[in-house]
């Protein structure tokens, strides 16, 4: 489909439905082509997950720069995208993180409407449990924070948490009594896949290439300023360089003789069996550490921790499954029973702050958006947003600012581990 | 979940008896005051993160607590060496 024009996007709505329901749904408009690779485009996006295509997709819609190329070795969104246990909130702590996260989580509210596509964002609320006194304080702290940051958020107590979750063990006397809760309403879950493919399909629509199966293998400098990515399908030159790559970010930044401030690790998640609706909020504890939900679907989706260790195979360690099990089953007695359905690992790139990178390296032309670590998932569309404005105008977005490479030599690092410490 | 030999105890143990102490063979800067804030930070935060083998501390928290090295694949996960803090590991080394 080499220099197919970007067609017009055939809108989906409940009429579109009942008209394809006559012709049983045999002639939808495939939902993005398959280029073969241009010799060179404006900007290369190293990365095809939810953070790559939301920059592709805002690149194209707000800035207008459709000369863009997604790069993906694998599948759209097969990495972490694919991988998370997909809870969205903006709770955290730090000025610099919670405006960031809060404007990622204005853009889940309107979503679905702007890209056409149910991302099937639930604004259900999220729990932070707290275990011990010391915990509560922080809580209390975070949730002041919020609210000084017009994030609307609460402190609960035991009796109003177990009014939201029935189910849940709060009892005085068991091991690790919950003894209060931050409450984030708008907070919620969302469909990670169709994050990833609602934005691939309107980038594509925008006259993105998203090149699938084409593995990047080197990225080419000359004079300090990168020209372009090598690949499994041959060179492809760009102006502009973005690795957007998550827990690969190392690998890429080593072939451009960059090392960066970050480490690779497995971060697990299980799903059970599907079971009937019985959890309708977001269960965090860092104490006990494990998170929960329910899917629509009904399965639980549960959180893991990272193993201790740097790794790149994507699975994750039985220890830390036997922790997190234990905790739910603490929490959750009923769930006891529950038979666990599977278990997957991704690579999460953490930094020693628990917050991003975002913006140019000092290679000219060679920008990175990495570091989120445990919880990427929620800032999709806030990543992609101001990583796009950063690319177009080759400074970074006044959100993004804070989060540049050289606040490790300035120190001027923005502790997030608090908020963002049980995974998300 | 690895065994992993712990060279001080000469024991094969479980991997929940040990910790993850990061990567290895990172020397304190012998003269801190001297070094530029780019260089600090470089020596505080950035580190190798290889896809491969890679030179890690462990330390065997639950046993004779004393810190070793082991060069361990980080993608299948074998551990190819143990060797004590203060030597190198034997003969393939880089990581």
């Amino acid at each position: 489909m080499r220099g197919a024009e970007p067609r017009r996007m055939e809108r989906y709505s409940l009429l579109g439905l009942v008209r394809h329901a006559r012709h049983y749904h045999e002639n939808w408009q495939r939902a993005w082509r398959n280029p073969e690779p241009k010799k060179s485009y404006d900007t290369v996006i190293v990365g095809g997950g939810g953070h790559g295509l939301a920059t592709a997709y805002y690149l194209a819609k707000v800035h207008g720069v459709t000369d863009v190329a997604v790069v993906e070795k694998g599948w759209l969104g097969g990495g972490n995208t694919g991988r998370n246990t997909t809870i969205v909130r903006s709770n955290y702590l730090r000025d610099e993180s919670s405006h960031l996260y809060e404007y990622s989580l204005k853009l889940w509210e309107g979503l679905s409407q702007e890209l056409n596509f149910n991302v099937m964002f639930s604004p259900r609320g999220v729990l932070n449990l707290g275990h011990t006194l010391q915990e509560m304080r922080d809580i209390e702290r975070r949730v002041g924070a919020n609210r000084l940051n017009g994030i609307e958020a609460q402190v609960l107590d035991p009796g109003e948490i177990n009014k939201l979750v029935p189910l849940m063990n709060c009892a005085p006397d068991s091991r690790y009594p919950v003894l209060g809760a931050s409450w984030q309403a708008r907070g919620g879950i969302a469909r990670h896949d169709a994050v990833a493919w609602g934005y691939a399909r309107s980038a594509d629509a925008h006259g993105v290439d998203l090149l699938q199966n084409t593995e990047v293998t080197g990225i080419r400098c000359r004079n300090g300023v990168a020209t372009g990515v090598d690949t499994s399908r041959g060179f492809i030159a760009a102006r502009k360089v973005a690795c957007v790559a998550a827990g690969n970010s190392g690998v890429l930044a080593a072939m451009a003789g960059l090392r960066l401030p970050i480490e690779s690790r497995p971060l697990q998640a299980l799903v059970s069996e599907p079971i009937k609706p019985c959890l309708d909020t977001v269960v965090m504890s860092n104490a006990v550490h494990c998170y929960i939900s329910q899917a629509d679907k009904g399965d639980l989706v549960i959180g893991a921790g990272t193993d201790s260790y740097n790794g790149y195979g994507q699975r994750g360690s039985f220890s830390i499954i036997e922790h997190t099990l234990q905790a739910v089953c603490e929490l959750f007695p009923a769930f006891s029973r529950v038979r666990m359905n599977r278990h997957w690992g991704g690579i999460v790139d953490i930094c020693p702050d628990a917050c991003p990178i975002i913006g140019e390296t000092p290679v000219r032309g060679l920008y990175f958006n990495c570091g989120w670590g445990t919880g990427g998932f929620k800032a999709t569309p806030g990543s992609g947003y101001v990583f796009a404005d950063t690319l177009a105008h080759g400074r970074p977005h006044p959100l993004a600012a804070p989060f540049s490479l050289d606040r490790f030599a300035t120190g001027a690092l923005v502790d997030e581990h608090g908020a963002a410490g049980v995974a998300h | 979940m690895f065994r992993i030999h712990c060279p001080h105890c000469q024991e094969v143990r479980s991997e929940e008896e040990f910790s993850y102490a990061g990567e290895a063979h990172i020397p304190r800067p012998a003269d801190p005051s001297s070094l530029s804030d780019a260089e600090w930070g470089e020596y505080l935060h950035t580190r190798t993160n290889p896809r491969g083998p890679h030179r890690e501390m462990w330390v065997h928290t639950a046993g004779c607590r004393r810190y070793f090295n082991v060069l361990r694949d980080t993608v299948s996960y074998e551990i190819l060496a143990v060797y004590r803090v203060g030597e190198m590991p034997p003969e393939r080394g880089e990581a």
